[in-house]
């Protein structure tokens, strides 16, 4: 097990080096860092310009290979992964943008779990009934429905009335001071990006726990629970809800991890500076370091995820354990 | 006994024939496939049949009116450019179905070919491809497809589709390329194979039209796929550029305004949700069509009368189950297969 595992491992190392290197390499060919200085008004002179990038390592003089080594060198070597075009720490930056990402999941994805968990088996208890009708009907459309339209019809709904209901813009209002104030502040500026986060992924996690409760229900073993004398509502939740759980959770965890750089939509219309915002807002800014930093997260976030899954079916399912 | 001739010669197209026939039948019963049918055809017929008739053209500006709701003049509205929203609407439509007609299949045929060939000649061919699968997965596509965007700036939207396609594969593939491993040792194809028949030929001839109920509804739900890829790029400027519009760009435009001027966000986003609910309708219609489990296929079948009708649906339902989750829970299979293959 342990060698399989580690064998595993470094399959993926290599995975994420070659997908880290072709970034970069696409990145350095096709963005051009120097496009940040040279639009400045008025154009700082052009040797300051290029000696200024040559200090990042984005001097579009040095040959790409020597500016890939150093890149590499600096990664493997001292985990340092370059400076941004206005020559910010990236590392930094990541850290920074790692922590906003994670506050705005959190509660969007326990709550989106458990809320597909419930309303899914919460569905299959009763099919067919006016109540699974509705939300059936409910979440095609929620799925149908990109997350851009979700974000900006419940933005649009808030302030529909006079003035916001709820604040939205950024992660708090910077006019608040005081520990107290900020984070209710904070908190309150959750509601809108959390809502999304939830529209979008209970209808998901809800299809899938309906029909895996539906097979559970028609099941012998939840037959002979009835037989032997629980109630309905226990036979259900201890024996069905459990067993029809275990398929759900690898998706769940997998989504819940890739969500780190996929909540674009809602970083950016929510203005959260988060990985997602990055992922876009490097390319944008021409900014090669930050997107091979990108690159490299989202690759290890997606092997991580794989990994996650397996872990958790492994501890969960009995059958896969041996 | 048949020979191996008659066996993969005459034998297949009669029963092929009647089984597409038997689908087709069950498809039409129903009633959310046939909606959808209709909403996609109405949709095509709308982009594409309207523009001409309209008075506005998608890049006339009508100054006298900019930046006005929706009217008797323009039934969507206008831009803050005087631009008519209706014509930019269907202008917007018909790249997004375009790129989604287009591009879902040629993902899933990219899918086939790549997993039915890792999966018949297995081996080297198979340890070489899986690992290119896992290195498509654990590249960003999103960041790549961006990155890539400005040196296709100039190309045509077909660029654009098969870069999308490109990256849209990968979890397919790796069904197709499971459903090979077991079809590769049926009979029809060690026959075909020993007769000395182009591996290519027993690939398209034999196993990929045994994978087609999942080839077929892959294809849909990736027309879904395709076409959010494509509005999410365009959403960023990264997609469909300026001159040209799709529904992600008027999107994209109108979110700004969203709360002022909602008929520049509202109308467009109302397109892609007709457009991701229709594909969805028609994908589920034909999973249950494929089915022989499901409740349409059964009531062909003697009736049980001893089994009352709720109970007998919902059996039908729970049958019907397991071969879901193929295709629609693929996402964690994947990830869970990811190291087991090498």
């Amino acid at each position: 097990m342990g060698r399989y595992l580690l064998r595993r491992l470094g399959n993926y190392a290599i995975l994420v080096f070659i997908a880290a290197s072709a970034t970069y390499f696409l990145a350095s060919f096709t963005l051009h860092p120097d496009i940040n200085y040279l639009s400045k008004n008025p154009r700082p002179p052009l040797h300051s310009i290029y000696t200024i990038l040559h200090g990042y390592n984005l001097d579009p003089h040095t040959p790409v290979c020597l500016r890939y080594w150093r890149w590499l060198t600096g990664i493997v070597l001292h985990g340092d992964f370059g400076r941004t075009y206005d020559g910010a720490s990236v590392n930094t930056e990541l850290g920074r943008r790692v922590l906003v990402s994670t506050e705005l999941l959190f509660v969007a994805t326990v709550l989106g779990a458990v809320g597909g968990v419930a309303v899914g088996a919460w569905n299959a208890l009763r099919q067919y009934r006016p109540s699974d009708r509705v939300s059936t009907i409910l979440s095609y459309v929620l799925l149908a429905t990109p997350v851009v339209v979700i974000a900006v019809g419940l933005r649009t709904l808030d302030t529909a009335g006079d003035g916001p209901l709820v604040q939205y813009i950024g992660m708090y209002d910077p006019k608040v001071h005081g520990t107290l104030p900020v984070v209710l502040n904070n908190l309150e500026h959750l509601v809108l990006p959390t809502l999304t986060l939830l529209l979008a992924q209970i209808p998901f996690f809800s299809r899938y726990q309906r029909s895996t409760m539906l097979d559970v229900l028609g099941s012998d073993f939840l037959r002979t629970a009835r037989a032997k004398g629980l109630r309905r509502r226990q036979a259900v939740l201890r024996h069905g809800l459990r067993t029809a759980v275990i398929p759900v959770m690898p998706l769940v965890v997998y989504n819940v991890v890739l969500l780190f750089t996929g909540a674009t939509f809602t970083e950016e219309i929510y203005g959260w500076h988060g990985m997602g915002e990055w992922l876009v807002d490097s390319i944008t800014s021409n900014d090669v370091n930050a997107v091979a930093a990108v690159a490299i997260f989202t690759a290890g976030i997606v092997l991580i995820a794989g990994l996650l899954s397996d872990l958790v079916y492994a501890a969960l399912d009995p059958r896969v354990r041996t | 006994m048949t020979t191996p001739a008659s066996a993969t010669g005459t034998a297949a197209p009669p029963r092929s024939r009647s089984r597409g026939a038997l689908v087709l039948v069950r498809f039409a019963r129903n009633r959310l496939a046939l909606v959808g049918i209709a909403l996609v055809v109405a949709l095509v017929l709308l982009a594409y049949a309207v523009p001409p008739f309209l008075h506005w053209t998608y890049h006339d500006n009508d100054f006298a009116s900019l930046d006005t709701g929706p009217g008797a003049a323009h039934w969507f509205g206008t831009t803050h450019s005087g631009q008519d929203l209706f014509a930019l609407t269907l202008r917007g439509l018909q790249k997004s179905l375009v790129v989604g007609l287009v591009g879902g299949p040629l993902t899933t045929l990219i899918a086939a070919v790549v997993g039915a060939s890792a999966g018949y000649f297995g081996g080297w061919t198979d340890r070489v491809l899986m690992w290119f699968l896992d290195l498509m997965l654990v590249i960003p596509a999103f960041l790549l497809l961006a990155v890539l965007s400005p040196a296709f700036q100039h190309g045509t939207w077909l660029f654009f589709v098969i870069l999308l396609a490109a990256f849209g594969w990968m979890i397919t593939g790796r069904v197709v390329r499971s459903m090979t491993q077991t079809l590769r040792e049926r009979e029809y194809v060690l026959a075909a194979r020993y007769m000395g028949v182009h591996p290519l030929v027993v690939i398209f001839r034999h196993i990929l039209p045994n994978a087609a109920s999942i080839l077929i509804i892959d294809a849909t739900v990736q027309v879904g796929a395709i076409v959010l890829g494509e509005t999410s790029l365009s959403y960023f400027g990264f997609g469909i550029q300026a001159p040209d519009v799709s529904l992600g760009t008027l999107i994209a435009a109108g979110t700004p305004d969203a709360n002022t001027s909602p008929w520049l966000f509202f109308f467009p986003a109302a397109f892609l949700v007709l457009i991701g609910l229709s594909v969805a309708f028609i994908g589920d219609g034909l999973r249950d069509a494929f089915d022989p489990t499901a409740r349409g296929a059964k009531s062909r079948r003697r009736a049980r009368p001893a089994v009352p009708r709720s109970r007998h649906a919902r059996t039908a339902r729970t049958a019907r189950n397991p071969r879901r989750k193929p295709t629609a829970a693929v996402v964690p299979a994947a990830a869970t297969q990811e190291g087991v293959t090498p």
